[in-house]
Protein backbone atom coordinates (compact mmCIF):
# COMPACT_ATOMS: atom_id res chain seq x y z
CA UNK A 1 0.00 0.00 0.00
CA UNK A 2 1.30 3.51 -1.13
CA UNK A 3 0.76 5.91 1.84
CA UNK A 4 1.30 9.53 2.04
CA UNK A 5 1.20 11.78 5.33
CA UNK A 6 1.04 15.50 4.97
CA UNK A 7 2.69 17.31 7.83
CA UNK A 8 3.53 20.65 9.00
CA UNK A 9 6.20 22.53 10.94
CA UNK A 10 4.37 24.89 13.08
CA UNK A 11 5.49 26.48 16.75
CA UNK A 12 5.37 23.93 19.93
CA UNK A 13 1.74 24.79 21.76
CA UNK A 14 3.94 26.33 24.82
CA UNK A 15 4.71 29.24 22.61
CA UNK A 16 4.46 32.80 23.54
CA UNK A 17 3.01 34.34 20.07
CA UNK A 18 4.02 38.04 19.35
CA UNK A 19 2.84 39.67 17.10
CA UNK A 20 5.22 42.30 14.67
CA UNK A 21 5.00 45.94 15.48
CA UNK A 22 3.86 46.63 11.64
CA UNK A 23 1.00 43.60 12.16
CA UNK A 24 2.73 42.11 9.22
CA UNK A 25 3.40 38.48 10.81
CA UNK A 26 4.37 37.42 13.77
CA UNK A 27 7.54 37.26 15.77
CA UNK A 28 9.66 34.11 15.18
CA UNK A 29 12.64 34.17 16.92
CA UNK A 30 12.85 32.14 20.08
CA UNK A 31 10.17 29.80 18.89
CA UNK A 32 10.79 25.97 19.56
CA UNK A 33 9.01 24.13 16.13
CA UNK A 34 7.47 20.80 16.15
CA UNK A 35 5.44 18.62 14.03
CA UNK A 36 2.00 19.90 14.16
CA UNK A 37 0.15 17.28 16.91
CA UNK A 38 -2.46 16.47 14.35
CA UNK A 39 -0.53 15.35 11.86
CA UNK A 40 1.64 13.40 14.23
CA UNK A 41 -1.75 11.47 14.05
CA UNK A 42 -1.47 11.04 10.39
CA UNK A 43 1.42 9.84 10.60
CA UNK A 44 1.47 7.35 13.15
CA UNK A 45 -1.73 6.08 11.45
CA UNK A 46 -0.23 5.74 8.14
CA UNK A 47 2.89 4.12 9.51
CA UNK A 48 0.39 1.66 11.98
CA UNK A 49 -1.46 0.90 8.57
CA UNK A 50 2.25 0.35 6.94
CA UNK A 51 2.93 -2.22 9.25
CA UNK A 52 -0.03 -4.02 8.62
CA UNK A 53 -0.61 -4.37 5.35
CA UNK A 54 3.07 -3.71 3.65
CA UNK A 55 4.11 -0.55 1.30
CA UNK A 56 5.80 2.14 1.98
CA UNK A 57 5.07 5.77 3.51
CA UNK A 58 5.98 9.11 2.16
CA UNK A 59 5.95 12.41 3.98
CA UNK A 60 5.65 15.47 2.26
CA UNK A 61 5.79 19.09 3.70
CA UNK A 62 5.75 22.39 2.69
CA UNK A 63 7.52 24.94 4.63
CA UNK A 64 11.49 26.83 4.71
CA UNK A 65 14.72 25.20 5.10
CA UNK A 66 13.87 24.54 8.97
CA UNK A 67 10.65 21.98 7.80
CA UNK A 68 13.49 19.30 6.97
CA UNK A 69 13.91 18.63 10.89
CA UNK A 70 10.16 17.72 10.61
CA UNK A 71 10.15 15.57 7.95
CA UNK A 72 13.16 13.66 9.41
CA UNK A 73 10.84 13.55 12.35
CA UNK A 74 8.73 11.58 10.52
CA UNK A 75 11.28 9.47 8.68
CA UNK A 76 12.62 8.32 12.17
CA UNK A 77 9.37 7.28 13.24
CA UNK A 78 9.36 4.75 10.67
CA UNK A 79 8.22 6.61 7.04
CA UNK A 80 10.55 5.71 3.76
CA UNK A 81 11.17 8.73 2.26
CA UNK A 82 10.05 12.56 1.88
CA UNK A 83 9.43 15.41 -0.70
CA UNK A 84 9.81 18.99 0.80
CA UNK A 85 8.12 21.91 -1.19
CA UNK A 86 10.72 25.25 -0.41
CA UNK A 87 9.79 27.97 -2.24
CA UNK A 88 9.73 31.46 -1.21
CA UNK A 89 6.37 32.30 -3.76
CA UNK A 90 4.78 29.83 -0.98
CA UNK A 91 5.67 30.70 2.79
CA UNK A 92 2.63 32.74 2.80
CA UNK A 93 0.23 30.70 0.86
CA UNK A 94 -3.15 30.12 1.86
CA UNK A 95 -4.74 26.58 2.22
CA UNK A 96 -5.75 26.56 -1.52
CA UNK A 97 -2.83 27.59 -2.70
CA UNK A 98 -1.13 25.13 -0.24
CA UNK A 99 -3.42 22.42 -1.26
CA UNK A 100 -2.58 23.02 -4.72
CA UNK A 101 0.94 22.61 -3.75
CA UNK A 102 0.30 19.42 -2.58
CA UNK A 103 -1.82 18.30 -5.27
CA UNK A 104 1.08 19.17 -7.88
CA UNK A 105 3.63 17.03 -5.39
CA UNK A 106 1.80 14.01 -4.64
CA UNK A 107 0.90 13.66 -8.66
CA UNK A 108 4.26 12.45 -9.30
CA UNK A 109 3.83 9.53 -6.25
CA UNK A 110 1.77 6.50 -6.28
CA UNK A 111 -0.60 6.30 -3.22
CA UNK A 112 -3.43 4.70 -2.35
CA UNK A 113 -4.69 6.73 0.94
CA UNK A 114 -3.36 10.67 2.17
CA UNK A 115 -3.24 11.40 5.71
CA UNK A 116 -3.16 15.29 7.14
CA UNK A 117 -4.06 16.55 10.29
CA UNK A 118 -7.67 18.13 10.69
CA UNK A 119 -5.78 21.86 10.90
CA UNK A 120 -2.79 22.94 12.10
CA UNK A 121 -2.34 24.55 15.43
CA UNK A 122 -0.88 27.51 14.12
CA UNK A 123 -3.12 28.81 10.77
CA UNK A 124 -6.12 27.28 12.29
CA UNK A 125 -7.63 27.31 9.49
CA UNK A 126 -8.91 22.98 8.93
CA UNK A 127 -9.02 23.08 4.91
CA UNK A 128 -6.30 21.76 3.58
CA UNK A 129 -6.86 18.25 3.44
CA UNK A 130 -10.50 19.05 2.29
CA UNK A 131 -9.17 20.90 -0.60
CA UNK A 132 -6.18 18.41 -1.54
CA UNK A 133 -9.02 15.79 -1.83
CA UNK A 134 -11.11 17.77 -3.88
CA UNK A 135 -8.39 18.84 -6.27
CA UNK A 136 -6.99 15.58 -6.53
CA UNK A 137 -11.25 14.09 -7.05
CA UNK A 138 -11.11 11.37 -4.75
CA UNK A 139 -13.25 11.16 -1.39
CA UNK A 140 -12.49 12.40 1.96
CA UNK A 141 -13.17 11.88 5.58
CA UNK A 142 -12.18 14.48 7.89
CA UNK A 143 -11.62 14.75 11.69
CA UNK A 144 -11.04 10.91 11.91
CA UNK A 145 -11.08 9.16 15.09
CA UNK A 146 -10.99 5.70 13.94
CA UNK A 147 -10.47 3.94 10.77
CA UNK A 148 -10.73 0.64 9.80
CA UNK A 149 -9.54 -0.85 6.00
CA UNK A 150 -10.10 -3.81 4.88
CA UNK A 151 -9.48 -4.21 0.85
CA UNK A 152 -10.73 -1.14 -0.47
CA UNK A 153 -13.40 -0.27 1.69
CA UNK A 154 -12.73 2.29 4.33
CA UNK A 155 -14.43 2.87 7.53
CA UNK A 156 -13.31 6.17 9.53
CA UNK A 157 -15.40 7.91 12.49
CA UNK A 158 -15.59 11.17 12.89
CA UNK A 159 -17.48 12.56 15.85
CA UNK A 160 -19.99 15.61 15.62
CA UNK A 161 -21.62 17.60 18.60
CA UNK A 162 -23.53 15.00 20.21
CA UNK A 163 -23.01 11.94 18.25
CA UNK A 164 -20.36 9.98 16.17
CA UNK A 165 -21.21 8.99 12.24
CA UNK A 166 -19.04 6.19 10.76
CA UNK A 167 -18.42 7.21 7.65
CA UNK A 168 -17.80 4.48 4.17
CA UNK A 169 -16.29 4.86 1.42
CA UNK A 170 -13.23 3.95 -0.31
CA UNK A 171 -9.55 4.06 -1.68
CA UNK A 172 -8.05 6.03 -2.39
CA UNK A 173 -8.76 8.68 0.00
CA UNK A 174 -7.83 11.86 2.19
CA UNK A 175 -8.12 11.45 5.78
CA UNK A 176 -7.84 14.18 8.28
CA UNK A 177 -6.59 12.64 11.68
CA UNK A 178 -8.05 14.24 15.21
CA UNK A 179 -6.79 13.14 18.70
CA UNK A 180 -8.51 9.66 19.78
CA UNK A 181 -6.99 8.08 16.39
CA UNK A 182 -4.21 6.65 17.69
CA UNK A 183 -0.85 7.35 20.45
CA UNK A 184 1.73 8.49 17.84
CA UNK A 185 5.22 6.61 18.94
CA UNK A 186 8.30 8.23 19.85
CA UNK A 187 11.17 8.14 17.58
CA UNK A 188 13.94 5.62 18.23
CA UNK A 189 17.50 6.20 18.76
CA UNK A 190 18.30 4.41 15.65
CA UNK A 191 15.24 5.64 14.11
CA UNK A 192 16.46 8.84 14.16
CA UNK A 193 20.02 7.85 13.06
CA UNK A 194 18.29 5.27 10.06
CA UNK A 195 16.40 8.81 9.02
CA UNK A 196 19.26 10.76 8.31
CA UNK A 197 20.16 8.30 5.18
CA UNK A 198 16.65 8.02 3.70
CA UNK A 199 16.05 10.20 0.92
CA UNK A 200 14.05 13.69 0.64
CA UNK A 201 13.65 14.97 -2.29
CA UNK A 202 13.53 19.18 -1.91
CA UNK A 203 11.73 20.69 -4.68
CA UNK A 204 11.18 24.51 -5.84
CA UNK A 205 7.27 25.55 -7.50
CA UNK A 206 8.39 25.64 -10.68
CA UNK A 207 9.43 21.84 -10.21
CA UNK A 208 5.84 20.96 -9.19
CA UNK A 209 3.83 23.36 -11.48
CA UNK A 210 2.80 25.72 -8.79
CA UNK A 211 2.98 29.33 -9.05
CA UNK A 212 1.60 30.05 -5.07
CA UNK A 213 -0.95 32.48 -6.16
CA UNK A 214 -3.28 32.77 -2.65
CA UNK A 215 -6.76 33.04 -2.80
CA UNK A 216 -6.82 34.72 0.52
CA UNK A 217 -4.24 36.85 3.23
CA UNK A 218 -4.02 37.99 6.24
CA UNK A 219 -4.01 41.66 6.01
CA UNK A 220 -3.25 42.06 9.68
CA UNK A 221 -2.20 40.35 12.69
CA UNK A 222 -3.22 41.84 16.06
CA UNK A 223 -2.93 40.48 19.90
CA UNK A 224 -5.39 39.44 21.15
CA UNK A 225 -7.83 41.99 23.09
CA UNK A 226 -6.58 42.61 26.48
CA UNK A 227 -8.59 41.29 29.20
CA UNK A 228 -9.18 43.93 31.91
CA UNK A 229 -8.09 42.89 35.85
CA UNK A 230 -10.17 40.69 37.54
CA UNK A 231 -10.86 40.22 41.25
CA UNK A 232 -10.05 37.35 43.67
CA UNK A 233 -13.34 37.04 45.91
CA UNK A 234 -12.22 37.31 49.85
CA UNK A 235 -15.52 38.93 51.34
CA UNK A 236 -15.56 35.95 53.40
CA UNK A 237 -12.84 33.55 54.70
CA UNK A 238 -14.70 30.22 54.15
CA UNK A 239 -14.73 27.83 51.03
CA UNK A 240 -19.13 28.95 51.32
CA UNK A 241 -18.49 32.66 52.04
CA UNK A 242 -16.36 33.21 48.32
CA UNK A 243 -19.18 30.94 46.66
CA UNK A 244 -21.92 32.54 47.36
CA UNK A 245 -19.75 35.93 47.18
CA UNK A 246 -19.17 34.28 43.52
CA UNK A 247 -23.20 32.73 42.55
CA UNK A 248 -23.45 36.99 43.76
CA UNK A 249 -21.05 38.01 41.10
CA UNK A 250 -22.57 36.14 37.99
CA UNK A 251 -26.02 36.57 38.45
CA UNK A 252 -26.09 40.92 39.87
CA UNK A 253 -22.73 41.68 37.83
CA UNK A 254 -21.95 39.73 34.74
CA UNK A 255 -25.34 38.53 34.40
CA UNK A 256 -24.58 35.11 32.93
CA UNK A 257 -26.67 32.71 35.15
CA UNK B 1 -19.96 40.47 -10.95
CA UNK B 2 -21.00 38.55 -7.70
CA UNK B 3 -23.55 39.75 -5.74
CA UNK B 4 -25.49 39.39 -2.58
CA UNK B 5 -24.63 37.38 1.04
CA UNK B 6 -25.28 34.15 1.06
CA UNK B 7 -25.42 31.42 3.89
CA UNK B 8 -25.42 27.57 3.98
CA UNK B 9 -28.31 26.61 6.72
CA UNK B 10 -27.58 23.71 9.10
CA UNK B 11 -30.30 21.05 10.01
CA UNK B 12 -29.67 17.90 11.54
CA UNK B 13 -33.05 15.25 12.38
CA UNK B 14 -35.44 17.57 10.93
CA UNK B 15 -35.06 20.59 12.97
CA UNK B 16 -32.70 23.93 12.14
CA UNK B 17 -29.14 24.00 14.14
CA UNK B 18 -29.13 27.52 16.05
CA UNK B 19 -26.19 28.50 14.35
CA UNK B 20 -28.40 28.56 11.09
CA UNK B 21 -29.96 31.60 12.58
CA UNK B 22 -26.59 33.14 13.93
CA UNK B 23 -25.73 33.05 10.47
CA UNK B 24 -28.76 34.60 8.68
CA UNK B 25 -28.51 37.34 11.21
CA UNK B 26 -25.18 38.33 10.19
CA UNK B 27 -26.15 37.88 6.34
CA UNK B 28 -28.29 40.23 7.22
CA UNK B 29 -26.35 42.86 8.74
CA UNK B 30 -23.88 42.87 6.11
CA UNK B 31 -26.34 42.50 2.73
CA UNK B 32 -28.08 45.36 4.51
CA UNK B 33 -24.62 47.55 4.60
CA UNK B 34 -23.96 46.47 0.95
CA UNK B 35 -27.52 46.82 -0.06
CA UNK B 36 -28.00 43.60 -1.41
CA UNK B 37 -30.23 40.45 -1.20
CA UNK B 38 -29.62 37.30 1.72
CA UNK B 39 -30.38 33.75 0.13
CA UNK B 40 -29.94 30.16 2.03
CA UNK B 41 -29.11 27.31 1.01
CA UNK B 42 -31.13 24.20 2.59
CA UNK B 43 -29.97 20.59 1.67
CA UNK B 44 -31.65 17.85 3.16
CA UNK B 45 -35.03 15.67 2.36
CA UNK B 46 -37.94 17.10 3.62
CA UNK B 47 -36.75 20.20 4.51
CA UNK B 48 -38.56 22.98 2.89
CA UNK B 49 -40.66 23.85 5.70
CA UNK B 50 -37.79 24.92 7.83
CA UNK B 51 -37.51 27.60 4.87
CA UNK B 52 -40.14 30.12 6.71
CA UNK B 53 -38.58 30.03 9.78
CA UNK B 54 -35.14 31.32 8.19
CA UNK B 55 -37.30 34.06 6.66
CA UNK B 56 -37.61 35.28 10.19
CA UNK B 57 -34.04 35.63 11.11
CA UNK B 58 -33.92 38.06 7.24
CA UNK B 59 -33.41 35.38 4.52
CA UNK B 60 -34.65 36.70 1.58
CA UNK B 61 -34.38 33.39 -0.67
CA UNK B 62 -34.40 30.10 0.29
CA UNK B 63 -32.39 27.82 -2.38
CA UNK B 64 -33.61 23.81 -0.96
CA UNK B 65 -32.55 21.08 -2.37
CA UNK B 66 -34.78 17.93 -0.93
CA UNK B 67 -33.24 14.45 -1.83
CA UNK B 68 -33.59 11.51 0.12
CA UNK B 69 -29.56 11.25 -0.92
CA UNK B 70 -28.66 14.43 1.32
CA UNK B 71 -29.78 12.63 4.62
CA UNK B 72 -28.25 12.44 6.79
CA UNK B 73 -25.33 14.48 5.88
CA UNK B 74 -22.30 13.67 3.74
CA UNK B 75 -19.04 15.44 2.62
CA UNK B 76 -19.72 15.28 -1.19
CA UNK B 77 -23.64 15.13 -1.73
CA UNK B 78 -24.01 18.43 0.27
CA UNK B 79 -20.45 19.76 -1.03
CA UNK B 80 -21.96 18.83 -4.60
CA UNK B 81 -25.35 20.46 -4.42
CA UNK B 82 -24.14 23.56 -2.46
CA UNK B 83 -21.32 24.53 -4.72
CA UNK B 84 -23.77 24.11 -7.98
CA UNK B 85 -26.36 26.53 -6.58
CA UNK B 86 -23.91 28.86 -5.61
CA UNK B 87 -22.04 28.65 -9.17
CA UNK B 88 -25.07 29.49 -10.71
CA UNK B 89 -26.03 32.58 -8.81
CA UNK B 90 -22.49 33.87 -8.09
CA UNK B 91 -23.05 35.60 -4.46
CA UNK B 92 -20.44 37.98 -3.20
CA UNK B 93 -20.44 36.42 0.45
CA UNK B 94 -20.92 32.71 1.83
CA UNK B 95 -21.56 31.91 5.44
CA UNK B 96 -21.45 28.62 7.03
CA UNK B 97 -21.30 27.53 10.67
CA UNK B 98 -17.96 26.55 11.66
CA UNK B 99 -19.88 23.28 13.27
CA UNK B 100 -18.38 20.21 12.88
CA UNK B 101 -21.03 19.23 9.74
CA UNK B 102 -19.86 23.21 8.84
CA UNK B 103 -16.39 22.92 9.28
CA UNK B 104 -15.95 19.78 7.15
CA UNK B 105 -18.68 21.61 4.22
CA UNK B 106 -16.86 24.71 3.78
CA UNK B 107 -13.56 23.45 3.11
CA UNK B 108 -15.01 20.63 0.62
CA UNK B 109 -16.39 23.99 -0.71
CA UNK B 110 -13.55 26.22 -1.05
CA UNK B 111 -11.95 23.35 -2.77
CA UNK B 112 -15.12 23.15 -5.39
CA UNK B 113 -15.19 26.52 -5.61
CA UNK B 114 -11.49 27.66 -5.66
CA UNK B 115 -11.64 30.35 -3.35
CA UNK B 116 -10.13 31.70 -0.02
CA UNK B 117 -12.10 31.18 3.16
CA UNK B 118 -11.33 32.57 6.95
CA UNK B 119 -12.08 29.59 9.23
CA UNK B 120 -13.59 30.19 12.72
CA UNK B 121 -14.45 33.64 12.78
CA UNK B 122 -15.58 36.02 15.53
CA UNK B 123 -16.66 38.65 13.45
CA UNK B 124 -17.09 40.39 10.23
CA UNK B 125 -17.38 43.42 8.53
CA UNK B 126 -17.21 45.04 5.18
CA UNK B 127 -14.54 47.33 4.34
CA UNK B 128 -14.21 49.33 0.81
CA UNK B 129 -17.11 46.62 -0.23
CA UNK B 130 -15.30 43.49 1.04
CA UNK B 131 -15.49 41.26 3.24
CA UNK B 132 -13.39 41.68 6.27
CA UNK B 133 -13.08 38.90 8.70
CA UNK B 134 -11.55 38.11 12.26
CA UNK B 135 -10.41 35.33 13.42
CA UNK B 136 -8.34 33.94 16.33
CA UNK B 137 -5.35 32.01 14.90
CA UNK B 138 -2.90 30.24 16.99
CA UNK B 139 -5.86 29.20 19.08
CA UNK B 140 -6.26 32.76 20.12
CA UNK B 141 -2.59 33.36 20.77
CA UNK B 142 -3.32 36.12 17.79
CA UNK B 143 -6.08 37.32 15.61
CA UNK B 144 -6.06 38.10 11.70
CA UNK B 145 -7.95 40.17 9.63
CA UNK B 146 -8.54 38.57 6.38
CA UNK B 147 -9.38 39.68 3.06
CA UNK B 148 -10.25 37.09 -0.02
CA UNK B 149 -9.66 37.96 -3.25
CA UNK B 150 -11.63 35.21 -5.00
CA UNK B 151 -15.69 34.89 -5.00
CA UNK B 152 -17.41 33.77 -3.12
CA UNK B 153 -15.99 35.33 -0.27
CA UNK B 154 -16.10 32.92 2.41
CA UNK B 155 -15.96 32.72 6.02
CA UNK B 156 -17.25 29.88 8.48
CA UNK B 157 -18.10 31.87 11.68
CA UNK B 158 -17.46 30.59 15.35
CA UNK B 159 -21.23 29.17 17.03
CA UNK B 160 -22.38 30.61 20.09
CA UNK B 161 -20.72 34.30 19.30
CA UNK B 162 -23.17 36.13 16.67
CA UNK B 163 -26.23 37.27 18.27
CA UNK B 164 -29.41 36.28 16.89
CA UNK B 165 -32.15 39.14 15.35
CA UNK B 166 -35.28 38.74 14.42
CA UNK B 167 -35.82 40.27 10.98
CA UNK B 168 -39.01 38.69 8.78
CA UNK B 169 -38.24 39.17 5.01
CA UNK B 170 -40.02 37.13 2.36
CA UNK B 171 -38.05 34.01 2.22
CA UNK B 172 -39.48 33.13 -0.88
CA UNK B 173 -38.38 29.19 -1.66
CA UNK B 174 -36.52 28.26 -4.87
CA UNK B 175 -35.73 24.25 -5.37
CA UNK B 176 -33.06 23.10 -7.27
CA UNK B 177 -31.64 19.82 -8.33
CA UNK B 178 -28.90 18.74 -6.01
CA UNK B 179 -27.01 17.70 -9.52
CA UNK B 180 -25.62 14.41 -7.28
CA UNK B 181 -23.84 11.63 -8.89
CA UNK B 182 -22.80 8.10 -7.61
CA UNK B 183 -22.26 8.73 -3.81
CA UNK B 184 -18.73 8.33 -3.17
CA UNK B 185 -18.94 8.31 0.82
CA UNK B 186 -22.25 7.26 2.69
CA UNK B 187 -22.91 7.35 6.54
CA UNK B 188 -23.21 3.66 7.93
CA UNK B 189 -23.84 4.44 11.48
CA UNK B 190 -24.21 6.83 13.45
CA UNK B 191 -23.19 6.58 17.02
CA UNK B 192 -25.83 8.82 19.57
CA UNK B 193 -24.13 9.83 22.95
CA UNK B 194 -25.56 10.27 26.19
CA UNK B 195 -29.03 12.16 25.67
CA UNK B 196 -29.16 15.25 26.42
CA UNK B 197 -25.33 16.15 26.27
CA UNK B 198 -24.13 19.34 25.31
CA UNK B 199 -20.76 19.37 23.50
CA UNK B 200 -18.59 22.32 24.99
CA UNK B 201 -18.24 23.80 21.27
CA UNK B 202 -21.97 24.71 21.27
CA UNK B 203 -22.77 25.62 25.26
CA UNK B 204 -23.27 28.87 26.79
CA UNK B 205 -21.93 27.99 29.84
CA UNK B 206 -18.83 25.55 30.55
CA UNK B 207 -17.69 24.09 33.76
CA UNK B 208 -13.76 22.69 33.08
CA UNK B 209 -11.82 20.51 35.43
CA UNK B 210 -8.21 19.76 35.28
CA UNK B 211 -5.31 18.22 36.67
CA UNK B 212 -6.86 19.59 40.17
CA UNK B 213 -10.00 17.18 39.60
CA UNK B 214 -7.51 14.06 41.31
CA UNK B 215 -9.07 11.73 39.07
CA UNK B 216 -12.42 10.68 36.81
CA UNK B 217 -14.42 10.18 40.19
CA UNK B 218 -14.01 14.01 40.85
CA UNK B 219 -16.16 15.39 38.03
CA UNK B 220 -19.01 14.40 39.62
CA UNK B 221 -18.98 17.87 41.48
CA UNK B 222 -19.19 19.81 38.20
CA UNK B 223 -21.32 17.61 35.99
CA UNK B 224 -23.79 18.56 39.30
CA UNK B 225 -23.02 22.19 38.76
CA UNK B 226 -23.46 21.85 34.60
CA UNK B 227 -26.65 19.96 35.46
CA UNK B 228 -28.32 22.74 37.38
CA UNK B 229 -27.01 25.45 34.77
CA UNK B 230 -27.38 23.76 31.17
CA UNK B 231 -23.98 23.65 30.90
CA UNK B 232 -21.09 21.39 29.39
CA UNK B 233 -18.03 19.69 31.22
CA UNK B 234 -15.06 20.48 29.52
CA UNK B 235 -12.04 19.48 30.28
CA UNK B 236 -7.63 20.14 30.18
CA UNK B 237 -5.51 18.39 28.18
CA UNK B 238 -4.00 17.14 31.54
CA UNK B 239 -7.13 15.52 32.17
CA UNK B 240 -8.16 14.27 28.74
CA UNK B 241 -4.40 12.91 28.74
CA UNK B 242 -4.94 11.03 31.60
CA UNK B 243 -7.83 9.65 30.62
CA UNK B 244 -10.18 10.90 33.08
CA UNK B 245 -12.49 12.41 30.32
CA UNK B 246 -13.15 12.22 26.55
CA UNK B 247 -11.57 13.81 23.96
CA UNK B 248 -14.16 15.43 22.37
CA UNK B 249 -14.58 17.61 25.72
CA UNK B 250 -10.88 18.63 25.65
CA UNK B 251 -10.91 22.37 25.64
CA UNK B 252 -7.31 24.34 24.48
CA UNK B 253 -4.79 24.54 21.53
CA UNK B 254 -4.83 20.65 20.86
CA UNK B 255 -8.47 20.21 21.38
CA UNK B 256 -11.73 22.60 20.91
CA UNK B 257 -11.34 26.58 20.84
CA UNK B 258 -14.51 27.94 22.60
CA UNK B 259 -15.85 31.01 23.32
CA UNK B 260 -18.34 30.67 25.72
CA UNK B 261 -20.93 33.19 27.84
CA UNK B 262 -19.26 32.19 31.33
CA UNK B 263 -16.04 29.69 31.81
CA UNK B 264 -15.47 27.89 34.78
CA UNK B 265 -11.70 26.74 35.69
CA UNK B 266 -11.80 24.24 38.31
CA UNK B 267 -8.38 22.71 39.20
CA UNK B 268 -6.68 24.02 35.83
CA UNK B 269 -3.31 26.13 36.37
CA UNK B 270 -3.53 28.05 33.26
CA UNK B 271 -1.30 26.34 30.89
CA UNK B 272 -0.41 28.43 27.62
CA UNK B 273 -2.10 26.23 25.43
CA UNK B 274 -5.76 26.12 27.48
CA UNK B 275 -5.40 29.89 27.83
CA UNK B 276 -5.53 30.23 24.23
CA UNK B 277 -8.53 27.83 23.62
CA UNK B 278 -10.54 29.40 26.28
CA UNK B 279 -9.63 33.24 26.65
CA UNK B 280 -12.29 34.63 24.31
CA UNK B 281 -15.11 33.31 26.72
CA UNK B 282 -17.13 36.33 27.82
CA UNK B 283 -16.94 35.66 31.73
CA UNK B 284 -13.68 33.45 33.35
CA UNK B 285 -14.25 32.38 36.63
CA UNK B 286 -11.02 30.46 38.16
CA UNK B 287 -11.25 28.18 40.85
CA UNK B 288 -7.94 27.04 42.19
CA UNK B 289 -6.10 26.44 45.64
CA UNK B 290 -2.84 27.48 44.05
CA UNK B 291 -2.89 31.57 44.25
CA UNK B 292 0.02 31.84 41.51
CA UNK B 293 -1.64 29.79 38.87
CA UNK B 294 -1.84 31.40 35.91
CA UNK B 295 -5.11 31.09 35.26
CA UNK B 296 -6.03 33.96 38.14
CA UNK B 297 -4.41 36.21 35.25
CA UNK B 298 -7.03 35.49 33.12
CA UNK B 299 -9.86 35.32 35.24
CA UNK B 300 -12.77 38.27 36.24
CA UNK B 301 -13.37 35.90 39.41
CA UNK B 302 -11.00 34.10 41.23
CA UNK B 303 -11.36 31.91 43.99
CA UNK B 304 -8.46 30.90 45.97
CA UNK B 305 -9.45 27.80 47.39
CA UNK B 306 -9.94 23.96 47.81
CA UNK B 307 -12.53 23.42 44.60
CA UNK B 308 -13.52 20.01 46.35
CA UNK B 309 -15.45 22.60 49.31
CA UNK B 310 -16.06 25.41 46.99
CA UNK B 311 -18.10 23.83 43.61
CA UNK B 312 -20.07 22.30 46.17
CA UNK B 313 -20.94 25.17 47.63
CA UNK B 314 -21.67 27.05 44.56
CA UNK B 315 -23.98 24.41 43.57
CA UNK B 316 -25.86 24.97 46.69
CA UNK B 317 -25.80 28.74 45.76
CA UNK B 318 -26.85 27.99 42.61
CA UNK B 319 -29.73 25.83 43.42
CA UNK B 320 -30.74 29.00 45.77
CA UNK B 321 -30.74 31.18 43.07
CA UNK B 322 -32.57 29.09 40.64
CA UNK B 323 -35.42 27.87 43.21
Amino acid sequence: MNIVACVKQVPDTEAQIKVKGDGSGIEEGGIKWVMNPYDEFGVEEALKLKEKLGGEVTIISMGPARTMETIRTALAMGAEKGIQIDDPALYNADAYATAEALAAAIKGVPYDIIFCGQRAIDDDSAQVGSILAELLGIPQVTFATKLEIDGTAVKATRPIEGAAVVVATSLPCVITATKGLNEPRYASLPGIMKAKKKPVDIKKAADIGVTGASKSKVAKFTPPPARPPGKILCADDTPEGKAAELAKLLREEAKVI
Amino acid sequence: MAKGVWIVAEQRDGALRKVSFELASTARKLADQLGEEVGAVLCGSGVEAMAAELAKYGVDKVYVADNAALEPYTTDAHATAVAKIVKENDPAILFLGASAQGKDLSASLVGKLATGMATDCTDVKIADGKLCAIRPMYAGKCFGEIVIDAFPQMASLRPNVFPIVECAKAGEVVKFDAGLGEAKTKVAEVLKEAAGKIDVAEANIIVSGGRGMKGPEGYGILEELAGLLGAAVGASRAAVDAGWRPQADQVGQTGKVVSPNLYIACGISGAIQHLAGMSSSKYIVAINKDAEAPIFARADYGIVDDLFKVVPALTQEVKKLLA
